[in-house]
């Protein structure tokens, strides 16, 4: 394609230029911005009427002298070189090395943007993931495949969760395969929560496994736009051209929303909730959907996101519309976590929505489904109880009130407070059946007397 | 046919997911437009002198000022004919398992042009032996028809607005979709070829000779569905409800085990992996009503939510125009779009690129109008045509309201134009109570209906079976508001029995295990029975207690968990079984009553 290269501009707003007078631009087109004396720019063409064409500049558009530039327009949209050599490396969100070393150079570049995935191409996701963490395993099961944003709040551990679950988890799961990678995009993170998971990568010994793209508070907010999107053109690279299991981890989804936001401001779009555009459903789509597995491919995504709630509240745009989106949340608690559990996961409010595909026979343990149906209700009403007691006081709660409300507290310190030790499923599950054990047989209406004979009484033929 | 269409414009604004055009000659309203050298596939959405604004179903990037663009004269429309069912669409109708074939990809690339229907495929063509030569047909006469799936024989018919004098119409035999099977002679004295399909335009209603009062119910082996808030078929039903309260496995639930002859199920901005789920799992199960798998009933549009705005704003007329068609043919259609605010919101954000005034939470004014239209097509009809028949559309859409806030625009216009409402309700769902429609939200237009079809139908008892269960629930939220200022310790014998009853029907009958191989779909005759059993222990209860039996007592009988658990006890085709469970009852109270000295 034919490459443009103009010079001046019209108008300069925010982050975005205008420049008249210049035909045969296509719509979306990468460009460069140089500058006298200065690093050069990159940009995007976000719109064309006519002669006039609109341009965002990701790294702004501070001290660029209106008549002084010069705008080359590459004649494609941006492409990222995608290679294998990738893993281990640190890149900012054009692509470009950070570490020092040497940039990548492939025969391989893909659109950043993606294309949607056919849903009769998809396979549909199955395999469970093992965390080690009881409050998922059991209740809310990860399944590879899987985009699942953990909904947090300000000051609550949802890094370290992230943490215990890259240290712990088996994504590449049974079949022995040591294609496993982490795709990690910081977007808009502090330096503190990008050290933390430097660290982190580090001392689990995956550094060497993982691809870094890197956005922080302090980098531009227009840039933070394309950090998911070529850290997941990478990851769709590693999974689906070369086979690997990627755990894509996005941080955080609020401020790359909140970048969002401020262009759309910019760009004088009519605002829908909170100031936030109308098309944000389908640009954070955009992002999530393309998790997943593919027919031929034996690589998979598997998606998990920070999201931290505005004064957290779950009805705020970004995680309304994100749940809306995704295969479920993991909700992080702040009263749990005010009383030292952890992690401190909400387990009624979180969810999985692959769960119901994943467990049982075949998958986690026959009993699963079951049990984790009869952990919820039994937990749900405990909780219910704790309310009342909270007004009539607990003495005045009858026999069977009391017990139920027991079991709550007992579910809460024994099964969801599990700090960083690791839990197999078998024994997330056992501890499940043994909490259970405290309640009247009558209260347990989800589990068949079978799994009751076997699990509570330990009878039974069958033991798997 | 985007080949046959001569360049009649040229691209001068590229913005969102619109261009505007200019040329020479005059634009349509709705009309379809291939942009670019791609030929990318649009529609004309507004007028100005020699300007035009089409909004395109691909996206634009890599669009310039100048590109060429095709005006083809034609309305946005379905292909009509056999080859629909069991296949899936995108929002434009073009088939996703074509689209990997020819495009070689797991993802859907731009400007791909491929038909709805396969136009080399056979089927074998039964004539209709009433017409002869001369006879005079008119739109919706059957003309004939094919086996289209082994469920459903398609009726091949007239196009609606043709009539003429039948010139010939072909023997038995095998057809593409294409040849023709039948010569017109029209008014204007030309011949016409009739096919196997025809094209209507999606966002014109599909016509019918009238439309009649419902009387009968969608049965859909959900309980708190059939019994409490029934839809009769050729009715309207809105699922509002904020994420993860179970809309998408209603759907699924509805469109699983409905009783209606062809289900529609549009994912209208939904996820691709709960797409793949139904095409992986549908095409496993057997459709309780006929024995046959379910896929040969079912046809889906998946427009998920990373694919064009556009798409998914024409995902919905796809739906509806495919769901008429099958109507006509004298089917009971049942159409579920998950979900409409998806669609709501592609209208604004197209609005939005229009610069179109915005009214509430900057949806376009014709929000309501534009809801109004898509309701409205369903309902219970006679056909044009003959022979006489009746069809019907039922519509069942989930609204996804910011927040799970009941007020927002979305939810509130549909309330204005929808005769059901199964109110999703996140406390219920947040403890796993599934489905999780609220029991006091909610409510259906249709009771006074279907009562009298139980009169008829031998389930004389359903109203009354129905008014004493919500009784009790009523009954129960109240007494739940009491219990939670003074603990249900404090309250009367009476009413604690009224509590613990409703808790035996909100775990026992309202919940329903969408994932239970027994619970999934519940027949009628079992809901009946559970409802009589339910009632027949509350009854017998209520004697006791006024007769002195402490209520504890009552709490500790085993019937208490068989009764919450029949519904996965006791297999649907063995419900004889539940007689077992009656006499439990019946025994259970004596052996009580006797140990109290009272005879019950």
């Amino acid at each position: 394609m034919a490459r443009i290269t103009v010079r001046g501009v019209s108008e300069i707003r925010g982050p975005i230029i205008i420049i008249e007078g210049v035909t045969g631009i296509r719509m979306g087109e990468y460009l460069e911005v140089k500058l006298p004396n200065k690093p050069s720019r990159k940009g995007r063409v976000l719109a064309i009427e006519e002669e006039r064409v609109i341009i965002l500049l990701y790294q702004g558009t501070y001290e660029i002298e209106k008549d002084e530039i010069e705008t080359e327009f590459f004649g494609r949209t941006m492409q990222l070189f995608v290679a294998e050599d990738m893993i281990g490396r640190v890149f900012n969100s054009q692509g470009e090395p950070l570490d020092g070393l040497p940039s990548i150079y492939s025969d391989e570049y893909r659109d950043i943007n993606g294309s949607p995935i056919n849903p009769t191409s998809r396979v549909y996701p199955r395999n469970y993931i093992e965390t080690g963490i009881s409050s998922i395993d059991s209740m809310n099961t990860l399944v590879r495949g899987q985009k699942l944003p953990i909904f947090t709040g300000a000051g609550l551990p949802n890094n370290q969760l992230i943490g215990q679950i890259v240290k712990q988890a088996r994504i590449a799961g049974a079949e022995g395969t040591d294609k496993f990678a982490i795709v990690f995009g910081a977007m808009g993170l502090t330096m503190d929560d990008y050290i933390y998971f430097q660290r982190l990568f580090e001392e689990t010994g995956t550094l060497n496994k993982v691809v870094m793209f890197t956005n922080l508070a302090s980098d531009s907010a227009a840039e933070r736009l394309i950090t998911p999107r070529v850290a997941l053109t990478t990851a769709e690279y590693l999974a689906f051209d070369k086979g690997y299991h990627v755990l894509a981890i996005l941080s955080d989804i609020t401020n790359y929303c909140q970048a969002l936001r401020e262009i759309s401001v910019a760009l004088e779009t009519v605002p829908s909730r909170k100031g936030y555009p109308g098309y944000m459903y389908s640009d954070l789509a955009s992002i999530y959907e393309r998790a997943g597995i593919i027919e031929g491919s034996q690589g998979s995504i598997t998606l998990i996101a920070n999201l931290t709630m505005p004064n957290d509240d779950i009805t705020h745009p970004i995680p309304d519309l994100t749940g809306y989106i995704t295969e479920g949340q993991i909700i992080l608690d702040r009263s749990l976590h005010n009383r030292g559990i952890y992690p401190p996961i909400d387990v009624l409010g979180s969810l999985s929505r692959l769960m119901k595909d994943g467990i049982g026979e075949g998958y986690t343990r026959k009993d699963h489904p079951s049990l984790s149906n009869q952990l919820y209700a039994s937990y749900a009403e405990g909780l219910d109880k704790r309310r009342l007691a909270e007004v009539i006081g607990k003495k005045e709660l009858n026999r069977r009130d009391q017990i139920l409300y027991e079991f709550a507290d007992k579910f809460e310190d024994n099964f969801v407070n599990q700090g960083d030790d690791y839990r197999s499923i078998e024994d997330s599950l056992d501890l499940g059946w043994s909490l259970l054990s405290n309640l009247p047989e009558t209260e347990l209406t989800k589990v068949s007397e079978d799994l009751i004979l076997k699990h509570i009484h330990n009878k039974g033929a069958d033991s798997d | 046919m985007p080949h046959s269409a001569e360049e009649r414009a040229r691209i001068v604004t590229i913005k969102g997911s619109t261009v505007e055009v200019r040329g020479l000659l005059s634009y349509r309203m709705g009309e379809i437009t291939y942009v670019g050298e791609e030929k990318l596939m649009g529609e004309v959405i507004e007028i100005e002198r020699d300007f035009a604004t089409v909004q395109v179903y691909e996206p634009l990037e890599g669009l310039k000022i100048n590109d060429p663009v095709y005006l083809t004269g034609k309305s946005l429309s379905a292909e009509l004919g056999p080859g629909l069912l069991s296949n899936i669409f995108d929002g434009i109708q073009r088939p996703l398992e074509q689209i990997k074939k020819i495009s070689s990809s797991p993802f859907i690339q731009r400007g791909i042009h491929i038909n709805a229907l396969d136009r080399y495929k056979k089927w074998q063509f039964e004539p209709n032996k009433d017409l002869t030569k001369g006879h005079l047909v008119k739109g919706g006469d059957v003309l004939g028809s094919v086996q289209e799936t082994e469920t459903i024989r398609c009726n091949i018919i007239v196009p609606p607005n043709t009539t003429g004098e039948l010139l010939s119409i072909q023997e038995e035999g095998e057809f593409k979709i294409t040849d023709p099977i039948a010569e017109l002679k029209g008014s204007d004295k030309k011949k016409e070829e009739l096919t196997l399909m025809h094209e209507w335009p999606v966002r014109i209603a599909r016509p019918f000779l009238k439309k009649l009062p419902v009387h009968e119910p969608l049965v859909t082996g959900q309980r708190i569905i059939d019994m409490f808030f029934p839809i009769a078929k050729g009715g309207t039903a809105a699922i509002p409800g904020g994420f993860g309260t179970g809309k998408t496995i209603l759907q699924h639930q509805l469109s699983k085990w409905s009783d209606a002859d062809v289900v529609i199920y549009i994912g209208c901005g939904e996820r691709g992996n709960e797409m793949t789920d139904v095409l992986r799992e549908f095409p496993k199960l057997v459709d309780p009503h006929t024995q046959n798998p379910l896929m040969d009933r079912t046809l889906l549009i998946a427009n998920v939510s990373n694919m064009p705005v556009a798409a998914r704003e024409a995902s919905i007329y796809m739906g509806i125009t495919m769901a008429e068609f099958y109507r006509d043919q004298g089917f009971n259609v049942l159409l579920t779009a998950d979900s409409t605010s998806r669609w709501a919101e592609a209208l604004r954000e197209i609005a939005g690129q229009l610069e179109e005034m915005p009214v509430e939470e900057g949806y376009p004014a014709y929000l309501g109008a534009r809801l109004a239209n898509f309701y409205e097509r369903a309902g219970q009809v006679i056909t044009l045509g003959s022979p006489y028949r009746e069809g019907s559309i039922n519509i069942t859409a989930a609204v996804s309201p910011p927040g799970g806030d009941f007020s927002e625009p979305v939810t509130a216009n549909t309330k204005r134009f929808v005769k059901t409402f199964w109110g999703l309700d996140p406390n219920l769902a947040n403890r796993k109570h599934f489905p999780s429609i609220n029991w006091l939200n909610s409510y259906s237009g249709y009771i006074k209906v279907i009562e009298e079809w139980a009169l008829e139908s031998g389930l004389e008892d359903w109203g009354r079976y129905r008014q004493e269960m919500f009784t009790i629930l009523q009954k129960d939220d109240e007494l739940q508001h009491i219990a939670e200022l003074i603990g249900s310790k404090a309250l009367p014998a009476d009413e604690q029995l009224i509590i613990l009853v409703a808790e035996i029907i909100k775990e026992g009958f309202l919940q329903q295990n969408a994932f239970d191989k027994i619970d999934s779909f519940c027949p009628i005759e079992k809901q009946m029975k559970m409802m009589k059993l339910m009632l027949l222990f509350y009854n017998r209860a209520e004697v006791l207690i006024k007769n002195g039996c402490p209520i504890s007592l009552i709490i500790s009988l085993k019937t208490v968990k068989i009764l919450k658990r029949m519904k996965e006890d006791v297999p649907n085709d063995n419900i004889i079984r539940m007689n077992k469970i009656e006499d439990y009852i019946h025994t259970d109270m004596e052996e009580l009553g006797s140990k109290y000295g009272y005879k019950v």
